[in-house]
Formats: C-alpha cells, structure tokens, sequence
C-alpha cells in the first residue's frame, strides 16, 4: 500500500488521525520515529518493484538468493513496528520465515536485538501458532507469530481454530504484498489475497489491515487488548509487505504508541449473581460443573472455596484444571444425576453435560437422553455467549438454562461467593455439612475402585496405559512438574491418579480437537515452563505428533526441555471405531487388510521409529519399550537428561487405550 | 458390558439359545485370535481391562447368556455385532478366552499404585 505514495503527503484522513492519536494516547517516543525524524528519511522517487522474474525463474525466486536490491534509505517502517511490539512484553515469535514479512523479520533480528520478542524458528506455522497457545495456558501471556501471506495462513489455520475454539489468545501477523501494481510477479503475487484476513475471520475475535505505520501502532496495540479480554481468543493482522519495507516519511505526521491498559474482564450482573446464590444455597444436591472456569492459581482457590461453602460436588470437565482431584469434593460426570441445581462455568457444551448422545440408534441416528432430573434448575456464567458466530458450530446444541450470565467465571466467582454466605439460611448450615459427609465417603470409595481398575493388565505388553501413567509418576512426584499434553483421547489415569492441584498440572485439551495440536503446543508450554524452573511432562500419541514433527527440531535448537513418553498405540484408536460401527450398522465384517484395525485407521506396517525421529532432530531417545520392566529404568535415564536442559523421548508401545 | 438392563425377550432368546448350544465346546485358544479379529481389544485392551472407551471384561465376565444378549442387540455406546459377523461360536469362544484372565493382583501390593 505505502508503494502508491512515495512522496510525503498529509492527507485528511493521516492529518485527523495523527491528531487523534496525539491527544488520546499517552505519547510514547519510539526511537524508530526518532530517528526518522533526525535523517531526512522521505525518499524522493518512487521505488522500482524489487523482482522482475520472467516465468521461468518463478519457483528459482524463492530458493536463490535474491538480485541485490538497491539500497533503501532512512528508517524503516518495520523499525517503528518492533517498537511497537517491544511495548507490549511479548517474549517469544515462533514462526516459519518467509519473503512476505521479511522487512519485519530483519527489523526484529537487526534492530529489536531478537529480543521481546525472541524469533522462535518453526518447521510448519502450525507447529507455530499451537506453540503460542500451549504457552499462553501456562504464562497466561500471548504470543504474537508472523505467517506468510496465503500459504502460511493456509498451514496455521488449523491451529488458528483450535485457539478459538479453546479461548486463547495468539496474536497472528500475516505478511501480504496488496500491491498488485508493483509487488514481485510470480510466486509473492499467487502468496497474496486481497483481503487475507478472510481466511481466519470466522474464528478469530477481530482483523485488521493497517495502511500506515500509525495505523498498525493502533491496530496491534488494540489486537492485543482485544486478544487479552474475556472471552481470549485470536487475533489477525495482515501486514503489507511494502508498508514494512519502506522507510519512515517525514511528512509532518508524529508517529506514537497507544499505551495498552488491560480491559477488566465482564463479571456476572449483580442481580443473576443474586438469583445464582439463592437457588444454590437452598439446593438439596447442588452440583459446581467446570470446563474452563479458571485460568490462574486463584481460579482454582475460589472454586474450592465456593464448593466448601455448598459442600457441592464438583465435575472438572478439563478444558482447564478447575478443581483438584485430590479434593473429596471431586466426583466424575454421572454426578449431574441426582443433581437439582447444577452451576456451569465456562461450559463448551451444556446440552451435552446435561444429556447423553448415543450413537447407536436405528439406521445410525443417535439416541438423545436427558441425563438430569426435570425439575433441576440450571446456572450458566460464560463468557463465550459475548462472542458468538455463525459459522463454525463450536457453540454445540442449544440448551436452555434458568440462570444464565454472559460473563467471566473466575471473575464473576468473588461476587457469586458472597452472595451465596449471604443466602444460605441459618437453618441449611447443618445439613449442607451433613452433605460433605457422605461425599468424603463416596470420594474414597472411587479411589479405591480407580486404584484396583489400575492394577488389570499391570503386566501387560504392550504396556497399559495405567502402568505407563504410574512409572512416569513415579519419577516425576518430587518435581515441580507439569503436564503439558496429553493429545488424543486414549486415556485420562493422570487425571485419575496423579494428585493435580495447581493450574499448571494440568493445561486441557486443543478446544478444536484437530489432531496436531499436542506436540507444538508442548513445546510451546515447555518452553514457559523452562522459563519458570519446572519440569514438563508430555505422553505424546503417535497420530498427533506426525500432523508435523518438525516442532521436534525447534524444541532442540531452542533448548526447550520436555520428557516426551510416546502414547503408541499403533493406531487412530478414536477412528478405529467409527468404522467398526459402521460396519456393525450395516451387517458387514470390517476389513482389516494385513493390520489390526479397519483399513485406513492402523499406523503400523511399518512401524514408525518415534525413538529415531527424534534422536534425528536432536533429542535424547529411547525405544522402542514394549517390557513394562524396561519402562522405569528408561524414565530415569530421560528424566536425568531433561533435567540438564535437553528435550528426551521415550518410544513406548501402549495398550490401545 | 456393563449395561445389561435392558434385554428384549428375543435378546434373552438369543443368549438362552447360545448357552444351551448342544455339543460345541468352546475353545479359550480360539477365543484369543476371534477377541482380536473381531476387534474388542480395540476398546476393551488386549487383556480385556478395559479402559476409557469401553469397560473391562474380565477377570470374571457376565455369564455367557448375558454376554451373548448385549453383544447381539446393545443400543448403548457399542455398536450391536450380529451373528452374521460375528458367529455364535466366536463368540463362546471370546468368552471363554475371557473365562481364563485371571484376577489382576491387589493394588495394594501394587508399590507403584502406593505412592
């Protein structure tokens, strides 16, 4: 865009903005606009196009080195960009360099010292963007990464919808060249779109495309800010190649940085709040459902102490780590059942805690069951019903609720805690004890079921999935630990058996439940973790990490530790089935070929060496472990590497679930 | 398998029928290979424990009636297997293989599941 005015201009619409800003923000000095202001920096001719491939040098354009450019003189524009980022704390940029924000990649590196942000190399922007998010739930801190016009966009998408889905921020800056006049033919020319942000629009919360370095400064600062509100989310901005590239104009224009104060996240009204209270505080069986209510050390602390103040039995649905299961108040998902009112926070999906969907009716329609008394009164506080679209259906079934408060949980939870000891009559206080009894008996008695359901198979080999659970536990219980993934539905003995009480023991799934997700986005929350001292776990499955392997290499060359224990079972287990019911369905025997599973779900034949992937990208690997004896022994050996900084993966061969 | 509630009479009939089956002798060794044809330890795992996506079997399955019953016409998460895919001889031998898992040992005696 900035190609169409080489020469300095002042037109009304700068002239207002520039004006605006001036009075509205605090006026931030960038040394870029300094600078700019010291050298004289307009440039009096309009620049050349920087390429003038003939076809047949298309595809040579991106892999030779490029003709010598003539020399651009004064400040770059890109200069002023960094240092709008610099404001906003932003510690890393995972992403995959390319052409169309190569003005921006030089000003970072060059200009920004590679520092806030630090440019992480990426193999794949979906490797990049999962990072972002895998940090985000362990910082609570965004990650802004830059990808490259069509095709890069095209490759984090995937990754794009599971932030959304997943309410987390990742701040995505597209590089674009809009010029159609004079941007390079060929290959930059087929990596533009006129309008790229479309790509991502309907899952991230706000675009925009800035057309002057003064809009960019307003446009990042406000993605940020809107980035950072609850509901979180992602946010895109397409970033002209040549508004990077050319130099700051001294066309009269003061270029400053809004400063960012964060938004308060929205609370609950003052009279749902109330309503909320009163129909918990004279519940007979009051039931506290979480998914993501809380996304820090406190939101966990006020859900346990809204729960102890109702004896409520708690369901941690686990998009975050709510509540702690070594809480006695923790029960699993049947307890809805005898429930008459139950509290939803922050649900993906309240139809389906409240009913059952059984895909087993006839000509393969599902059967839908209500799994909750008539009469049960229903509370919702969430804050995804301020941010809804049509498209993608991530807002799940509709469902009906008595109480329902378009807000932030954790925020809404000091508020909803006192106006429920204001409610609770004198006469209940006995009772609501009494109720605390009988859930400390049922609490032990499941942890005794968990522990014996623990021991079938304690032998097996393929090792079970309990076993494998167990001996990482065993060398890990004295550590500062985390467990930053675990991809795939296979099994939840973690969630079962390791005592999870702090927000970091446990960071929830994708959101979008794409495959892909659970190995850059443990690399992304290990390399929070490592900046934090602790020690992060990731029982990697074997489907999920072959999305892009890559993320593997970044971990190394960043020095990003992580103990990696493969969860390989050989197979896409959550497909295996499908097919086998289909088949069932339709009266026919499903045809595994040569492999265990229906055709087309069986990662086997041959088999995959993850132990030599890994140890190729420059980790410390095992494998593969079939003999549960080995499994110990082996664990020692890579927590002991990952303990001196090094990433370490151990190849276990698993019981399918 | 731990839905077994809600039997039909003919689902009853199926398994009664199965149960009385004359003079076939259910073999544990077959039953072995047709658990793994026919893909329970896809959900089950390979020594029938169970786990996230389906209960576990054994030690100590339901009785081959039952077994037979909710096998043949279930309507909960596990799709219905039909003779046709799964013959009634199968399917005594699977629960004879699964006659044989024995009882996994105390948890208590389990150091790993002490900690």
């Amino acid at each position: 865009m900035a190609r169409k005015h080489p020469r300095p201009e002042v037109s009304r619409r700068k002239f207002l903005a520039g004006a605006a800003v001036a009075g509205a923000t605090t006026a931030l000095a960038p040394p870029a606009a300094k600078a700019a202001a010291t050298t004289d920096a307009s440039i009096s001719a309009p620049r050349r196009p920087s390429a003038l491939p003939p076809t047949m040098q298309v595809a040579v354009a991106e892999t030779e080195t490029p003709k010598e450019l003539p020399r651009i003189g004064g400040v770059p524009g890109s200069d002023f960009m960094v240092d709008v980022i610099k404001t906003l704390d932003i510690k890393y940029l995972p992403s995959n360099p390319a052409s169309s924000f190569r003005a921006i990649h030089e000003s970072l590196i060059n200009y920004g010292g590679n520092k806030m942000p630090e440019f992480l190399t990426c193999a794949h922007e979906e490797s990049a963007v999962a990072m972002a998010h895998g940090y985000f739930k362990v910082a609570g801190k965004p990650l802004m990464t830059l990808c490259h016009g069509t095709v890069g966009l095209q490759h984090a998408a995937m990754a794009v919808y599971n932030a959304w889905c997943d309410r987390v921020p990742v701040i995505i800056v597209g590089g674009n060249d809009l010029d159609a006049a004079h941007r390079p033919p060929g290959v930059p020319t087929i990596h533009s779109a006129q309008d790229i942000n479309a790509l991502v629009r309907d899952f991230t919360k706000w675009d925009d495309t800035p057309v002057s370095l003064q809009h960019f400064a307003q446009s990042f600062v406000r993605a940020y800010k809107i980035a950072m509100t609850p509901p979180y989310g992602p946010v895109a901005i397409s970033l002209d190649a040549g508004l990077q590239q050319e130099p700051i104009r001294n066309n009269g224009e003061k270029l400053s940085i809004p400063r960012y104060v964060p938004t308060s996240p929205p609370q609950g009204d003052t009279g749902a709040v109330k309503e909320a209270a009163r129909l918990l505080a004279n519940a007979q069986n009051p039931v506290i459902v979480a998914d993501r209510a809380a996304r820090s050390e406190n939101g966990v602390r006020l859900l346990v102490e809204l729960a102890e103040l109702l004896q409520a039995q708690v369901i941690d649905q686990g998009g975050r780590m709510n509540f702690p299961n070594t809480h006695y108040l923790r029960r699993p998902p049947t307890a809805v059942g005898n429930a008459d009112v139950i509290l939803g926070l922050e649900l993906t999906d309240f139809w389906a805690t409240v009913n059952a969907y059984i895909d087993n009716g006839e000509h393969g329609i599902g059967i839908n069951t209500s799994r909750i008394k008539p009469e049960t009164k229903l509370i919702s506080i969430n804050a995804s019903e301020l941010l809804t679209k049509a498209n993608y259906q991530d807002f799940q079934r509709f469902q009906s609720v008595d109480v329902s408060m378009p807000a932030d949980a954790e925020a809404t939870l000091p508020a909803l805690i006192e106006a429920v000891k204001a409610a609770i009559p004198a006469d209940r206080k006995a009772a609501i004890e009494k109720r605390g009894d009988a859930a400390r008996k049922a609490y032990a008695e499941q942890r005794e079921r968990t522990k014996q359901a623990a021991a079938l198979a304690w032998d097996a080999s393929p090792i079970s999935t309990a076993r494998m659970s167990m001996e990482i536990w065993a060398q890990i219980k004295d550590l500062d630990w985390s467990l930053v993934s675990v991809s795939g539905v296979g099994f939840n003995w973690p969630n079962r058996l390791w005592p999870m009480e702090k927000h970091y023991h446990w960071l929830g799934a994708s959101g979008g439940y794409g495959v892909g997700y659970g190995a850059p986005a443990s690399v992304g929350a290990a390399l929070a973790n490592r900046d934090l001292g602790r020690f992060s776990v990731n029982i990697q499955s074997d489907g999920d990490l072959m999305y892009a392997p890559g993320v593997l290499w970044t971990a190394a060359r960043h020095k990003i530790p992580q103990l990696a224990v493969m969860f390989n079972n050989r197979g896409y287990h959550q497909e295996v089935m499908h097919v086998q019911r289909l088949s069932n369905f339709r009266n026919r025997v499903a045809n595994l070929g040569n492999d265990m599973g229906p055709i087309g779900t069986s990662i086997e034949n041959p088999d995959i060496e993850y132990h030599k992937l890994a140890e190729s990208m420059g980790w410390w690997a095992k494998g593969p472990i079939k003999d549960p004896a080995q499994l110990g022994p082996a664990l020692k050996e890579a927590v002991a590497v990952v303990k001196s900084g090094q990433p370490a993966l151990l190849n276990v061969w698993t019981q399918p679930r | 398998m731990r839905l077994v509630r809600s039997f039909g009479p003919a689902a009853l009939a199926a398994g009664l029928a199965l149960g009385c089956g004359g003079a076939f002798a259910a073999s544990a060794e077959k039953g072995k290979t047709a658990y793994t044809q026919h893909g329970c330890w896809q959900c089950h795992g390979m020594q029938a424990q169970g786990g996230l996506t389906g209960p576990k079997l054994a030690p100590d399955p339901i009785p081959i009636e039952a077994f037979t019953a909710f096998v043949r016409t279930t309507n909960r998460a596990m799709p219905p297997y039909s003779e046709a895919i799964l013959p009634n001889d199968d399917l005594a031998d699977i629960h004879a293989y699964l006659q044989t898992i024995p009882k996994p040992a105390d948890y208590k005696s389990i150091p790993l599941l002490n900690q």
